[in-house]
């Protein structure tokens, strides 16, 4: 734009002139064009799929939004026998299976990746970080099958008995609701699946953000005295935040719209809230991926398919509400990635 | 604190005692008029050997860093000087295959003695790199970093002394409005002086400035350099510099490193008026590289 724009104005004429003379110098005039008409369009190619995604998502659950108005989002239950198209228990399970999955991954993660940049031998480093990157490469089904007969014996068995002989058992959210089967298969159980699946890729981003902070900047850490805790979390951490946010958001991404492994390990309970994260529950991704083959209701096939679009929305707005506060660290800090 | 009970002569003084102006010598006689040996010593470098692995980059430095000079490190690239300052601080042991041999006397302990409190140690040597390297938080957070870190200070002690530093370092005329802006968002000589004022904050004894200038303009060298004249009334400085005319402008004591070796050390003015070694001349005149 500006140098179209500074090319026009009368006084760069000559010096214009003498460039177009040479011929090197003309060629190199029509790259920078040339590029910046591919990118743009390149640009404009992903803004169009994005919308492109929205608005059929929009149109083929418009029968749905108009007919069932607002009720999908204020009726709990998905029975579709009883005519009831409600998105409540499935956007509670949601989110409570990402809110266990990333409160168990985001720090893990972290911690893992400062280890392998700043404490770790580096040969050691190399091999967790490759075996890191192959856990990520293993599809969700795996997750799932090994959460059935890993993770769902052992919380039923031992997690759940001993967590309710204490007292936290009677805290609300951990005290056994109505629908209650023993805590195996829960929304819990799904969180701490989903935290495996996502804990690889928050690990792998943290840790090549990580180790883009200059070394000078963490000697100047070290020189002032500071402890090794106190560069990783004081300046480390810092400096690489804008590129952790983004590192937790993928893991989050990833969370929201994990189908499988959770359709496995979360119960598909599509009627009810749940009252603690030991009971069981669905999710958007798992509820449409477990009745879209069955749905033959034309109303129902699209109402899943708003379910879809909400949680495209969902996903949009964390994406944008990450980018804001992002804009605000970095304001503050400084920091980059 | 370090040491414990030391009463040599060369005990320095709290840094809380604020030290009287010292009267300057003339600047062209500087470092040449004054009985060297009864200078108090700041450190004493004894028989310092380093290693890189298996790689030997220092051998047998000998030197000693008087208290409330500028002793200027010189020489060819590769020759050392980094490594040797780097000892100081015992910064290289942040790596795994760097090892150090002989002695750092400093406030009567050993530097490179297993005892010593590396945290404290490094408060009391404070180092500025050649890259400016503020820390990615506000100008006001990067002052009191150390502060925070080594005291407890109520919150106007602490804005006080963070405007105290700021001054000492001549850039609060600069950064008074920008105090919660981040540090990055300087100019890399306002960077610089940052970090100076970062380090002076946690009032350090020793600062050591490995070529604190080679990557910021004339006219932000200039300020620096006028900062370390007045920075070495209340502190010891070691520099570490390409540039012979920055050595000769604001040094007071020279030492010209070669291949790991220190080969001559003394006045700033013998040295680059009158070098005892044929090595050192060359050096200053540019004959070698
Ligand atoms: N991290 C390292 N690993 C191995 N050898 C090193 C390392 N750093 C420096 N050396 C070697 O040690 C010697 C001294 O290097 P040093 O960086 O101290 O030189 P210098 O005098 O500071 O040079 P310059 O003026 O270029 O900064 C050189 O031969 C260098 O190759
Ligand atoms: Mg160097």
């Amino acid at each position: 734009m500006s140098t179209v724009e500074l090319d026009a104005s009368p006084s760069t004429g000559a010096p214009r002139g003498a460039a177009q003379a040479a011929p090197r110098g003309h060629r190199l005039r029509l790259g920078d064009p040339i590029f910046r008409v591919l990118a743009t369009a390149c640009g404009l190619a992903l803004a169009v799929a994005m919308f492109g995604l929205a608005g059929v998502l929009v149109y083929n659950s418009w029968p749905a939004i108009s007919g069932l108005g607002t009720s999908v989002l204020t009726t709990v239950a998905w029975s579709p026998v009883d005519h009831q198209y409600g998105a409540l228990a499935a956007l509670a399970g949601t989110f409570l299976s990402t809110l266990v999955a990333m409160v168990i991954a985001v720090p893990l993660a972290l911690v893992i990746a400062l280890l392998l940049v700043e404490l770790v031998h580096p040969a050691v480093a190399r091999v967790v970080g490759t075996a890191i990157e192959m856990l990520a490469a293993i599809p969700s089904i795996i997750f799932g099958m090994v959460g059935i007969f890993v993770i769902v014996p052992f919380i039923q068995d031992k997690l759940v008995p001993w967590l309710l002989s204490t007292p936290l058992g009677s805290l609300p959210g951990i005290k056994p609701g109505a629908q209650f089967q023993g805590g195996g298969v829960s929304i819990f159980t799904a969180g701490v699946v989903l935290a495996f699946m996502v804990l690889p890729y928050i690990t792998a981003v943290s840790r090549d953000v990580l180790k883009m902070v200059p070394q000078v900047t963490k000697e100047a850490g070290y020189g002032m005295g500071s402890t090794t805790w106190e560069v990783m979390h004081k300046i480390s951490l810092r400096y690489a935040n804008s590129g952790i946010v983004g590192a937790v958001f993928i893991g989050l991404g990833r969370a929201l719209g994990e189908t499988m492994a959770v359709a496995f390990l979360i119960g598909s309970l599509f009627t009810s809230l749940p009252h603690s994260l030991f009971d069981p529950g669905t999710s958007i991704a798992s509820l449409i991926a477990l009745t879209f083959s069955e749905a033959t209701d034309k109303i129902q096939v699209s109402a899943l398919i708003e379910l879809g679009l909400i949680l495209f929305l969902i996903t949009v707005v964390f994406q944008i509400l990450a980018q804001a506060w992002l804009r605000r660290v970095q304001r503050s800090t400084g920091g980059r990635a | 604190m370090v040491g414990t009970a030391v009463d040599e002569p060369t005990q320095m003084q709290s840094s809380a005692t604020v030290i009287p102006p010292r009267l300057e010598v003339a600047e062209d006689r500087r470092g040449a008029g004054e009985d060297f040996a009864a200078l108090p010593t700041e450190i004493s470098v004894r028989k310092l050997d380093f290693f890189y692995g298996k790689e030997q980059a220092l051998f047998g430095n000998h030197i000693e860093i008087k208290k409330n000079r500028v002793t200027a490190v010189i020489g060819p690239s590769g020759c050392g000087k980094s490594t040797h300052i780097r000892a100081y601080n015992r910064i290289f042991n942040l790596y795994r295959d760097q090892k150090a041999k002989g002695e750092i006397l400093f406030d009567g302990a050993n530097v490179l003695s297993s005892q010593i409190d590396l945290l404290d140690l490094r408060r009391r040597i404070g180092m500025i790199f050649q890259k400016p390297s503020p820390f990615p938080m506000t100008v006001f957070d990067n002052v009191a970093y150390g502060l925070r870190q080594h005291y407890r200070l109520s919150r106007s002690d602490l804005s006080n002394r963070i405007e105290d530093a700021l001054k000492r370092s001549a850039i609060w005329d600069e950064v008074k409005d920008k105090l919660h802006q981040p540090g990055n968002a300087l100019s890399g000589g306002q960077q610089q002086r940052l970090c100076i004022a970062r380090a002076i904050a946690a009032e350090p004894d020793v600062l050591l400035m490995d070529e604190p200038c080679s990557a910021i303009d004339p006219v932000a060298t200039a300020k620096i350099e006028e900062l370390i004249l007045t920075l070495k009334s209340k502190y010891t400085i070691v520099l570490v510099t390409h540039n012979m005319q920055q050595a000769a402008r604001v040094s007071d004591y020279t030492a010209f490193f070669f291949q790991g070796r220190i080969v001559e050390f003394g006045p700033t003015t013998k040295i680059f008026s009158n070098p005892a070694e044929k090595q050192t001349e060359e050096y200053i005149t540019g004959r070698f590289g």
